[in-house]
């Protein structure tokens, strides 16, 4: 299908129609869960209740304003904090009754995190930055070593192994980033404002490499307060106030 | 996560910090590096003292007016110099009583002096002295060439002489020197033999020497000021103590010290100057102990601030490490890790200077050059105990820290 001459669209754009991958078995399950802070004499429900269900293969993108508890959830699901109330199942094991060193395990095993502002070590190289997951788990150098390649390779960062975050571009260090997220073979990729410290253009091309990610059977779970960036996903869940306000198919 | 990798972790993190963390060491270093120092000077003294501090034969004890040089505390000039010399006479006295008990009683006076023949001289400060026979077996020397002085020699004044190597060598660059007159400051003496070789200790030449019967030597020098010091060999080494018992009460005699008055002389023998020595060797070491160990103490909470501040920059670094699976071990881990190679290469570098330094001090007193493995084991794990103790709480800190806090530090 030829695109109308009037409206030639980027190089990056999505091809359409978008290919939507059957679900898979369910990897989380959140049930009635709640967050709350206390500060001071305050009390902050940043979750109230949420329940929420996400299978292998989705592309789900989270969305709402500042406030509607969209990082507490985003934390919650990458495993970097337990639930006040309620349940959460990971691949069936319960995340909320597990200690930091057992939450830590899923994060290196089953999670891979892309952040706004990339988080890469800056006195590593790019080799380097992708290995650290494998470091953790435990793996001998010479396969970390292949695997840190194949997934820079992966990226189409195959000739900058040996560069330092400072010497990429900012779309480059995202992607040495993805290719961190990638490199341990998560269940899912959980990426916070993966265009926010990015130009268009360069977003438009991470999000290009998302959809490749997707349609290569990665699951990809996308917190964000961007409408452009949420119209890539398949699904998107809306939070306002601490609840699920909406959750349909984009 | 394997040893090796912590290690590499750690090295390039303090590679950042090149002189931080080279000041760091640094305090580790100089408390390593005083302890070191000092035991190293001293057990090299240690060992020449013990090997080399011989000037008395086997089984003598030596009594004289002045104590031996080596002193623990205080040192009482005063006491000594008003203590009367002493004599001939009394020397004699105390051969006297001493002859039923052991025949071999050598009685010393020393001076120096300046050796001249045919044109040539000695050095200026020779040691130039008078004894008998018995100055062989007493202060282990022996006759290279020619003979040894008889009690006829002393006993007769006879004006001979036997003269060490150095002095030899200055005179008699090429001819016996058996039958010759030499002059000794002012007085002629026959050389009637040759010292073998002593060498050096502690920087004094043994052989730049020329010895005289001392009757002779105390009628050509006067025997006003000169006291005489009497050594006494016992017969075996079971008979030592009775010996030194018996020398003593002679020797109260001999001055005719009245019961209660304490001993006016002074008693040692190889033994007691290394004993001496070594009592000495402890409070140097002592001392030096005290203050490596407050140096170190310092330095350790040196090394505690900078990994304070180390785990405050790199909150953000943490909290990436934590997203990405790493557990509370292995942050703690890669903290202390950072701490004890600190505190270990400071303590390397303490040592290597230390070793240096102090062997540099003993080899100008002479003395052989030693590596003192036991302390720079015991250095080393003193580091690593401080890098330990100190670098826990820093690490404990990161380890602990929340990974949404850290992540969102800036």
């Amino acid at each position: 299908m030829n695109p109308p001459p009037e409206a030639s669209p980027p190089p990056a754009a999505l091809p359409r129609p978008r290919p939507i991958r059957p679900p898979g078995p369910l990897v989380i399950a959140i049930d009635d869960v709640a967050k709350l802070y206390v500060m001071g004499e305050e009390t902050i429900h940043a979750l109230r209740s949420v329940s929420l269900r996400i299978h292998r293969n989705e592309y789900l993108a989270i969305m709402g304003p500042s406030g509607s508890g969209k990082s507490t959830l985003m934390n919650m699901l990458g495993c970097l904090d337990t639930p006040t109330s309620g349940r959460y199942e990971f691949n069936g094991r319960n995340v909320a009754a597990m200690d930091d060193d057992e939450l830590a395990a899923i994060r290196n095993r089953e999670i891979g995190f892309v952040f706004q502002t990339f988080n890469l070590l800056p006195r590593s190289n790019a080799l380097r930055n992708v290995e650290l997951p494998l470091i953790y788990a435990g793996l001998p150098p010479e396969e970390r070593r292949e695997r840190a390649r194949q997934a820079l390779a992966d990226v189409g960062l195959g000739n900058r192994l040996d560069h330092k975050p400072a010497e990429l571009s900012g779309g480059q260090r995202q992607r040495v980033a993805i290719a961190r997220a990638l490199v341990n073979r998560p269940s899912i990729l959980l990426a916070d404002e993966p265009t926010g410290n990015l130009d268009s253009q360069t977003g438009v091309e991470i999000m290009a490499l998302f959809e490749e990610l997707y349609e290569r059977g990665n699951t990809l779970i996308v917190v964000t307060h961007e409408e452009d960036v949420a119209r890539h996903a398949r699904r998107i869940v809306r939070l306002r106030d601490g609840l699920i306000a909406s959750d349909e198919p984009a | 996560m394997n040893p090796s990798e912590v290690i590499r972790m750690a090295l390039a993190s303090l590679g950042v910090h090149k002189l931080r963390s080279i000041l760091t060491m640094g305090g580790i270093t100089i408390g390593v590096f005083s302890v070191i120092g000092v035991m190293t000077a001293v057990s090299a003294l240690r060992t020449s003292v013990e090997t080399g501090l011989s000037f008395l034969g086997s089984n003598v004890f030596q009594i004289s007016k002045w104590p031996t040089g080596i002193q623990v505390g205080g040192f009482n000039r005063e006491k000594y110099r008003k203590r009367r010399p002493i004599t001939y006479a009394e020397a004699q006295r105390y051969r006297a009583l001493m002859a039923g008990t052991t025949d071999v009683v050598r009685l010393v006076s020393w001076g120096d002096g300046q050796a001249f023949y045919a044109g040539r001289q000695s050095s200026p400060n020779l040691d130039y002295g008078g004894t008998d026979e018995n100055f062989l077996a007493a202060n282990q020397e022996s006759i290279d060439a020619g003979r040894n002085f008889t009690a006829a020699d002393v006993e007769l004044r006879r004006p001979v002489a036997i003269v060490g190597q150095t002095v030899l060598a200055a005179l008699f660059p090429s001819e016996s020197p058996l039958g010759r007159s030499i002059k000794v400051n002012k007085h002629i003496y026959t050389v009637i033999g040759t010292f073998a070789k002593k060498g050096t200790s502690f920087g004094w030449d043994q052989d730049e020497i020329v010895m005289v019967p001392i009757s002779r030597f105390l009628e050509d020098n006067g025997i006003k000021h000169s006291s005489i010091n009497i050594a006494t060999q016992a017969e075996s080494q079971a008979a030592y103590g009775d010996t030194l018992a018996q020398g003593i009460i002679a020797m109260r005699l001999a001055r005719k010290l009245p019961p209660e008055a304490e001993n006016d002389f002074d008693v040692y023998s190889n033994d007691s100057l290394v004993a001496a020595f070594a009592q000495v060797a402890d409070s140097v070491s002592e001392g030096a102990f005290v203050v490596s160990a407050i140096a170190l103490l310092a330095s350790g909470v040196g090394i505690m601030n900078i990994m304070l501040v180390s785990v405050t920059e790199r909150t953000k670094e943490i909290g990436v490490r934590k997203s990405i699976g790493a557990r509370r071990v292995n942050i703690l881990a890669q903290f202390l890790v950072e701490a004890v190679v600190l505190s270990v290469a400071g303590g390397l570098a303490g040592i290597l200077l230390g070793v240096v330094a102090g062997d540099i001090a003993a080899s100008k007193l002479n003395a052989g050059i030693v590596f003192p493995w036991g302390w720079a084991l015991a250095g080393l794990l003193v580091c690593t105990g401080i890098g330990v103790g100190f670098g826990f709480y820093p690490a404990l800190r990161a380890a602990k820290m929340d990974p949404i806090d850290a992540l969102r530090y800036e």
